[in-house]
């Protein structure tokens, strides 16, 4: 059989010379998704059109027209990200047939690169969840042990690459949801800095913390895919004003007196001990890298979860509002129904979690409350900035788990919300501040993926996968399970 | 008995070519159901919405005009509430507090040599509309027509400052013309502006009337309100503090049909709108960029053009017919005869809504008709005839008095032929007139008569005292 796992890069190259073609290549990946489906169960839907898309790329090839540079490079696409014609439910029954009407804008600039969507990857139900357990549509599996949870909430996106059944991904990430399905699938995933990448017709779960991010098994394909999609978005008032750039030119530049610091919190006695060893296995390579290393504090961690969860729930409750069975997704003959009774029972069809954070998000928003919660959750926020901006001063890069604990057992932890919720305390803290965050493959344990993840100051996604890369280098993972 | 009242003035900002957070139009009048829609407006999933910056300027504009502050940074607030109405169950709005401002607050308006106090001032978008099928009662269904969805709004609210209706009405006039001489808002347009009003009558509970269709409904509504909760309390009844409606048909405002819970809004910062900060400088350009109000134009007119206080009053109410009156004095140099023109005459010809742009009457002829009086070339009661032919047909003055023949006579020789026969005819007047001063106006009359009113009056009288004398 021929590789199906290629690096994006390699991969577009080679079919941009005619060495490879993309209707091959992509047939390929649809028998192998064909195959494992069972089991793992990334995607939500496929795209039916993704052989003849692969095909007009061939053909463009023949025909010596420019290429883009992601040119017949197969991707999954999070099924919370809007795709123009192809179904978008965000793995929820209120949204079962929705087919959107325009595409979000990072879609249209991986297509105008030649990447072919092969499908819409799973998640939790609005992307709320560490498992991906909670997706109307039924859980994903770990690749690695289909056993366990892929992590979530895309843990679609992740499995898919792992299983080799896509070559990039994209993910979104509120308080983890990129970094923590790559760290429990032994991919790369990046949440890149708050406004770096457009977030229009990325379905809204918690606005002001949330972003689009690429997903790959090596860093200079994450890089890569994020040359293509970064960049100000005059559809979206949040992105930043500049522009994109080519991520993976100096992505081999090693990091030589790069000053590293190790959350000391993030690797304390209520850390799994293999997790705390790994990152210190890890800061030793570093450090072999000519880095350095130091022991830092961030003293506003304890108060990080508090606030996240406040934050985003509150504005889950407001952005959630709008289904409602009225005017698209899921539809209710409203015979003999009054409005608010049409209400109460179209939006009963949500998921229990979202139906939770619905509620407490409501509560934490109400009169007499909003101080108590909302506001004082901000003025966190602010703090936690601060010290940040602080420790940047100091240092390049900081270095924690991503998750502080192994992958969980399918229906481990479903009932316990909080400990579910506990378990985003490493990856909370750059949504919080808006910093960019990386999570690559650092080791493995009885057969269970561990990841590194590498946090930087605003815009350092240059410096971050030059980390990331390195450390690669020096840090041989598997990134796919044999096929 | 003493009354409070204070009014809730909502004014879309008509002369904006899109929505407030979109690209659809922001004219959404007289389109299909549904058609002037697009997925932000629609608020589907993963939609963002994108600021009309053009309608922060107006806002700003009207913020100034009302002697409002204005903030340094503009922010935008989530107001959550749960209705058909609003594609994404909550208005995107502004909001008074946590060291955040609205568009404008602590404002103060003269109106009449009295002063109202404006609390906020605030840029909100429209939600979409209800439509039912022949009446509310009737119909089976709620319909919901999106068209509207977005547009932008601007939220007046004032303290209770009123304590006449009257004073509503002259204070909603002002505003009116200052929102025209703006150029921000068409307020001809159906709902275009809306006011919700609320009233409390002898230090007695607040009664909030919605439903008021239009302005001059306000003052009849608060008229009604007052006699309601003043017979509430004369039965020994507390009024109760509620919301009512106004029902126009019948005149009177009845409780709401759905009884309006309190409601929590939720209130908080919108996270896809980042802080606008333009600084104290955008103030001070737009103060700079500012027209001509009101108050400014009317001191003008009755500086620059010798008009009376009362007239310019009526003028500058209405900014259409303040621009009718100036390019007609342009045409035609007496002034304060185009302006009596356009106050006593013209307007009997208007209707309360659509005013005088309805008319096909154009400055043009207005001034052309005062000339004409002027140079006697037609009597006053002829231009009036004339007036009532023009304002339907758009004719000129001088096509219609030359088609009614209605031109005067001012010519010598013809007026001394006519009064020729009438000296013939009534020889024995015209010995009684020389004693006798009245009869003069007798033959005068005659005169009059055999010309249909054409002979020019003055010119006539002249001629028969001249012959009169020469008889003598």
């Amino acid at each position: 059989m021929d590789p199906i796992t290629l690096g994006a890069n390699e991969l577009a190259t080679q079919i941009k010379n005619g060495s490879v073609s993309a209707e091959g290549y992509v047939a390929k990946i649809l028998d192998r998704i064909k195959k494992v489906e069972n089991s793992i169960h990334s995607y939500i839907s496929l795209n039916d059109r993704a052989v003849d898309e692969a095909r007009r790329i061939d053909k463009m090839v023949k025909n010596g027209e420019r290429m883009g540079r992601l040119a017949g490079v197969p991707i999954a696409v999070k099924d919370n990200i809007c795709t123009r014609g192809l179904r978008t439910t965000c793995a929820s029954k209120m949204l079962e047939d929705y087919v959107p009407p325009y595409n979000a804008t990072v879609i249209d600039r991986l297509q105008q690169e030649g990447a072919i969507i092969l499908g819409k990857a799973n998640l939790d139900e609005f992307a709320m969840g560490s498992t991906t357990e909670f997706s109307s549509f039924g859980p994903t599996r770990n690749p690695w042990d289909v056993n366990r949870v892929p992590g979530g909430s895309s843990g679609g996106s992740a499995a898919s690459l792992a299983a080799a059944e896509a070559t990039l991904a994209l993910g979104s990430d509120t308080g983890g949801s990129i970094r923590c399905p790559a760290s429990f699938c032994s991919v790369v995933g990046l949440k890149p800095t708050y406004g770096l990448v457009s977030r229009f017709g990325l379905v809204s779960f918690a606005n002001s913390l949330e972003l689009i991010g690429p997903m790959g098994r090596s860093a200079s394909d994450v890089a890569l895919m994020l040359s293509c999609i970064a960049g100000r978005d005059s559809m979206d008032h949040t992105t930043l004003d500049v522009d994109s750039m080519d991520y993976t030119a100096k992505i081999k530049q090693g990091i030589k007196g790069v000053k590293i610091g190790i959350v000391k919190e993030m690797i304390s006695d209520d850390v799994d001990d293999v997790v705390a060893k790994s990152v210190h296995e890890a800061a030793n390579k570093l450090e072999s890298l000519d880095a350095s290393i130091e022991e830092i504090s961030i003293n506003s961690l304890q108060y990080a979860l508090a606030s996240y969860y406040t934050i985003a729930m509150a504005e889950v409750s407001s952005n959630l509002a709008r289904y409602d069975g009225v005017r698209y997704g899921l539809h209710m003959n409203p015979e003999g129904f009054a409005w608010n009774a049409y209400y109460t029972k179209a939006r009963s069809n949500f998921g229990s979690e979202v139906k939770r954070r619905i509620m407490i998000g409501t509560y934490v928003l109400s009169s007499g409350y909003y101080g108590k919660y909302y506001l004082k959750a901000q003025q966190i926020r602010t703090l936690m900035r601060q010290e940040l901006a602080g420790i940047f001063k100091k240092l390049d890069l900081l270095i924690a788990p991503t998750m502080p604990v192994m992958p969980f057992k399918i229906g481990e932890k479903i009932d316990e919300p909080l400990k579910m919720y506990m378990a985003d305390i490493d990856t909370v803290i750059a949504n919080l501040t808006g910093i960019p965050a990386i999570s690559v493959p650092c080791t493995f344990k009885d057969n269970l993926p561990i990841g590194l993840q590498i946090m930087g100051n605003h815009l350092s996604e240059e410096l971050l996968l030059r980390a990331a890369y390195a450390f690669e280098q020096v840090n041989d993972v598997k990134k796919v399970v044999e096929v | 008995m003493s009354v409070k009242i204070g009014l809730e003035i909502h004014c879309q900002l008509t002369s904006l070519r899109t929505k407030l957070f979109c690209s659809c139009s922001a004219d959404y009048r007289d389109k299909g159901p549904n058609t002037n829609v697009c997925p932000i407006c629609l608020g589907l999933p993963g939609t963002l919405p994108l600021l009309n910056r053009k309608a922060l300027e107006y806002a700003t504009m009207i913020s100034i005009v009302l002697n409002s502050k204005t903030p340094s940074t503009a922010a935008f607030y989530r107001k959550n509430y749960f209705y058909p109405d609003l594609p994404k169950n909550f208005q995107i709005t502004q909001y008074n507090a946590h060291e955040i401002t609205s568009i404008g607050f602590d404002g103060v308006v003269e109106y009449d040599s009295k002063k109202v106090r404006i609390r906020r001032i605030q840029l909100e978008e429209d939600p979409g509309r209800l439509v039912y099928e022949g009446s509310m009662e009737t119909s089976l269904y709620t319909l919901v027509d999106y068209n509207r969805a977005g547009v932008a709004l601007v939220e007046i609210v004032t303290e209770p400052d009123f304590e006449d209706p009257k004073d509503v009405r002259l204070f909603l006039n002002k505003l009116v013309s200052i929102l025209e001489h703006l150029g921000v808002c068409d307020t001809k347009l159906e709902g275009s502006v809306r006011c919700d009003v609320n009233v409390s009558l002898a230090g007695g509970r607040k009664v909030e009337i919605k439903n008021i269709g239009s302005f001059s409904e306000a003052e009849k509504a608060i008229i009604f309100e007052m006699s309601r909760q003043k017979s509430v309390g004369m039965k020994g009844m507390e009024v109760k503090s509620e919301t009512r409606h106004w029902d126009d048909a019948r005149r009177v405002t009845i409780q709401s049909r759905v009884k309006e819970e309190e409601q929590d809004y939720r209130y908080f910062p919108e996270p896809d709108i980042p802080a606008v900060n333009f600084g104290h400088e955008l103030t001070e350009i737009l103060k700079k960029r500012m027209p001509e109000l009101p108050d400014a134009r009317k001191a003008r007119f009755v500086e620059k053009f010798g008009l009376s206080e009362q007239v310019a009053q009526v003028l500058i109410n209405d900014k259409y017919l303040a621009d009718f009156f100036e390019e007609g004095a342009e045409l035609y140099e007496n002034a304060r005869e185009v302006a009596n023109w356009i106050v006593t005459d013209l307007k009997g010809y208007t209707d309360e809504f659509d005013g005088i742009r309805s008319l096909r009457i154009k400055p043009l002829h207005i001034a052309e008709l005062a000339k004409m009086v002027d140079q006697s070339v037609i009597s006053r009661t002829t231009a009036k005839q004339i007036l009532q032919e023009i304002v339907k047909s758009g004719e000129m003055p001088s096509q219609v008095a030359e088609k009614l023949n209605a031109v005067q006579i001012s010519d010598e020789k013809a007026l001394i032929d006519v009064i020729d026969r009438v000296f013939d005819a009534e020889k024995s007047a015209v010995k009684d007139a020389l004693q006798n001063e009245n009869t003069i106006n007798f033959l005068l009359g005659n005169v009059m008569q055999s010309t249909k009113g054409r002979a020019d009056p003055k010119l006539a009288l002249e001629l028969i005292r001249k012959k009169l004398a020469s008889i003598t």
